[in-house]
């Protein structure tokens, strides 16, 4: 397993410097001179001007040491200094904004996969032939459908229909006026409140599996979910510092929901038709009519018998659902103008913000290889024979 | 395939194909290939009949196909004006009107105009005075029997854009398609057959090509080069053929490869490219032809989103329509505006989705282990 872990991470770490290479030579090279004619391009700028600003941003030298001299600060935590915001550097926003791409991108693959796995499992549990095309016309509708124009059907609906939720943005501008916290801290601490309060819940829930003991699985599975969920709730209205940000990360959390639902309906769909057809094919396999013969209950049979089996192909599809989760996340960032990765990457391409849509979209490449990578390796916990095959 | 099955008696001397094998009168190699060719076609429609799901896209693709032929018919008749339907610069000149008073200050915007107001709007000539009426010209136009979908913010006809969408939709997805399997046939049949070096680095560079977000890696290099429609789909084309597409291509390839007719042909003294494209790219043709449904499916979409995030330099695209919308604000209004959201939107989603079911449909006849038994 180890070695397994060790040679996937060796590749990834290859896969990226390629993937930055050929970024930075398409964005910086290509377009002939864009920083130079973004920023002195200027005919009302001297020359003089022009050439103390071609050498401060190293444009006066040969093109594979500015290659180098790129490389060498990237891996220094330099990426340059974005011409649209001007003085701040592209790894302050970046650092800015990751938590809250992470954020959108966890919560709706974690709720996307979790509902359209067991929506697939009962409906391949029950197949019936009349609901059966319509489910299938529904889901592939839902799953060809056109992102932007259903982000702001369900814009349309919630928060100017029903007006239940806020339109767009990261938070009220009102609510927020004397705030005395930066909007950033609240959200770094909603962040880690929400993570450790989940992990509590998923060790926990994951214990409870490994135990034979059914009454001390039951408890550890109900108490650590009771201690996921009470601690989160203890901690913002029990504790003074989490009592005094509540409301503020109410909003926020308040500003999540419409973008993890449309995310989370979007994508539900593919899995569940995924998952109704794995389960299908496991329901003919020899093993469940042994169970049946068994006279085991219908749900262990379901659950533990062919649920675990169709569950692979799923987890596969997680492989390759990283890079679309992350395009339907630029989609939705973009409509929901949730100050995210994608939302920086499609405004920094647009205005030609070089230094910053070249660090945007490398931090997008890293967010698709670490998440590979942690699906790869969750796939091998999962399937002994990968790890079998992997010691040999 | 087709030689062991059952011919029945009376049609034995009607196909020529079986002519041929009975060593009858013997034709020319293309008859019975082009006998085959039908009977497969034949039996493989049987199959795919039988799917309702895909008969269903398959009406849909039929609907948008008359749809995008429908502006030629149209101007050529002399039906459609072009000056007023053209989608790109046709202009309604006679929009409907409605009647306003300008006043002062204002009570009920349906019927009455600001005297401020009026004078930044250029619809309103300056020489009116308050209490005045005046006819001012509704663009946006709702629907009526001149512009059936109404007309956009411009006054240009949106049935006419929706059409010509319909058209560039088509035009993009089926070159995206045939690029995509050109590619992916190519790519996963010289890895199969070949092995080792050539097998490790095409299927790492698919693996790389799977692993990035394609539409993150789209706008970049839509910010880098002005983009057109066919630069897109060949770019979507390549994006696909090298990566996906090509890694199931080749473990289809690699079952074709061990079967004994390879063998066979690479006794005869068959070449590596002979090998690779008379007798591996037939055999993984099927299931490419699946897998072009489904790049058809996501280059519509990549287009749609691309116009509509303003990244992409087209003329007409529904996601172009969808664009100005945006810009011009009506997309909120759902239900006053109608026929500026709905239809592009509903268009894209439906177009795409038909091709996928098509796809699903196909997978029946390719996959005989997904039939209904």
């Amino acid at each position: 397993m180890i070695r397994y872990v060790t040679r996937r991470l060796i590749q990834m770490v290859l896969l990226f410097l390629v993937f930055l290479t050929v970024t930075w030579f398409l964005l910086y090279i290509l377009p002939g001179d864009s920083v130079a004619l973004k920023y002195a391009g200027n005919p009302n700028i001297p020359p003089q001007a022009r050439e103390v600003a071609m050498e401060r941003l190293g444009l006066d030298k040969p093109v594979l040491i500015q290659f180098r001299d790129y490389m060498f600060n990237f891996f220094q935590g330099d990426l340059g200094v974005s011409f649209n915001q001007y003085p701040r550097p592209v790894v302050d926003i970046i650092g800015e904004r990751l938590p809250r791409t992470l954020v959108l991108f966890l919560a709706a693959l974690v709720t996307y996969y979790w509902a359209g796995f067991l929506a697939g499992k009962y409906l391949a549990w029950r197949r019936g032939n009349r609901g059966e095309m319509l489910v299938t016309i529904g889901g592939v509708g839902l799953y060809a459908m056109f992102l932007p124009w259903f982000a702001f059907m369900m814009i349309w609906l919630f928060s100017v229909s029903l007006d239940w939720l806020p339109i767009s943005k990261f938070l009220d501008p009102e609510q927020w006026r004397d705030a005395p916290f930066m909007a950033n801290d609240v959200f770094l601490r909603l962040f880690w409140v929400t993570l450790i309060a989940s992990i509590a819940v998923f060790v926990s829930g994951y214990l409870a599996r490994q135990t034979n003991n059914r009454r001390l699985g039951r408890i550890l599975r109900w108490g650590g979910a009771a201690l996921g969920v009470g601690g989160f709730f203890f901690y913002w209205f029990g504790v003074d510092s989490g009592q005094a940000m509540r409301v503020y990360a109410g909003d926020i959390g308040f500003h999540m929901i419409l973008p993890v639902l449309t995310l989370t309906l979007i994508n539900f769909a593919g899995v569940m038709l995924l998952t109704r057809s794995s389960m299908l094919e496991t329901l003919r396999e020899d093993y469940i009519l042994t169970a049946r013969a068994k006279g085991l209950p219908e749900g262990v049979i379901r659950d533990k018998h062919a649920a675990r089996t169709a569950l692979l192909p799923v987890a596969t599809s997680l492989v390759l659902a990283v890079a679309t989760v992350i395009d339907g996340g630029v989609i939705t960032e973009t409509v929901f103008s949730w100050p995210g990765m994608g939302e920086i990457l499609v405004s920094s391409v647009v205005s030609e913000d070089i230094p910053l849509a070249v660090g945007a979209f490398s931090f997008i490449g890293i967010l698709a290889l670490i998440g590979h990578f942690v699906v790869d390796v969750l796939y091998g916990l999962l399937d002994p024979r990968i790890r079998v095959t992997e010691h040999g | 395939m087709a030689e062991t099955r059952n011919v029945p008696e009376q049609n034995r001397m009607e196909d020529p194909l079986v002519s041929a094998a009975i060593g009858g009168e013997v034709d020319s190699w293309w008859k019975i290939r082009s006998a085959l060719m039908r009977r497969s076609f034949r039996d493989n429609w049987k199959i795919f009949r039988r799917n309702k799901v895909g008969v269903f896209g398959l009406v849909i693709i039929a609907f948008w196909a008359i749809m995008a032929v429908m502006p030629t018919v149209f101007f050529a008749t002399g039906f459609w004006n072009p000056a007023v339907y053209d989608p790109v610069t046709g202009l309604e000149l006679d929009p409907p009107t409605r009647t306003m008073v300008m006043v002062e200050r204002i009570s009920d915007p349906d019927t009455e105009i600001d005297r401020r107001a009026a004078l930044l709007d250029g619809r309103i000539p300056d020489t009116l005075q308050v209490g005045d009426t005046f006819d001012l010209p509704l663009q946006p136009a709702p629907p009526d029997g001149r512009h059936w979908l109404g007309t956009d913010p411009l006054g240009r006809d949106v049935m006419s854009q929706l059409m010509h969408g319909a058209r560039a939709s088509f035009f993009l997805g089926i070159l995206a398609a045939v690029v995509t399997v050109v590619i992916g046939t190519t790519v996963g049949s010289m890895a199969a057959y070949f092995g080792g070096v050539v097998d490790a680095f095409l299927m790492r560079l698919a693996d790389f090509l799977i692993l990035i977000p394609g539409l993150a890696v789209l706008i970049v290099i839509g910010a880098v080069f002005t983009f057109q429609l066919w630069h897109l789909a060949v770019v979507i084309g390549i994006l696909s053929g090298f990566g996906g597409t090509a890694i199931v291509l080749k473990s289809q390839a690699l079952a074709v490869k061990v079967k004994p007719f390879i063998d066979a042909a690479r006794v005869a003294g068959g070449s590596a490219r002979h090998i690779i494209f008379y007798h591996l790219i037939p055999n993984v043709m099927p299931l490419s032809v699946l897998y072009m449904m489904f790049t058809v499916t996501a280059a519509i979409q990549s287009e749609a989103v691309l116009s509509f995030l303003g990244v992409l330099n087209t003329d007409t695209s529904w996601g172009l329509m969808m664009n100005l919308a945006r810009t011009q604000g009506y997309l909120l209004q759902v239900v006053d505006f109608w026929w500026l959201t709905i239809p592009p939107g509903l268009s894209v989603t439906l177009l795409s989705a038909a091709f996928f079911l098509v796809g699903r449909g196909m997978d029946e006849i390719v996959n005989p282990r997904l039939r209904r038994r």
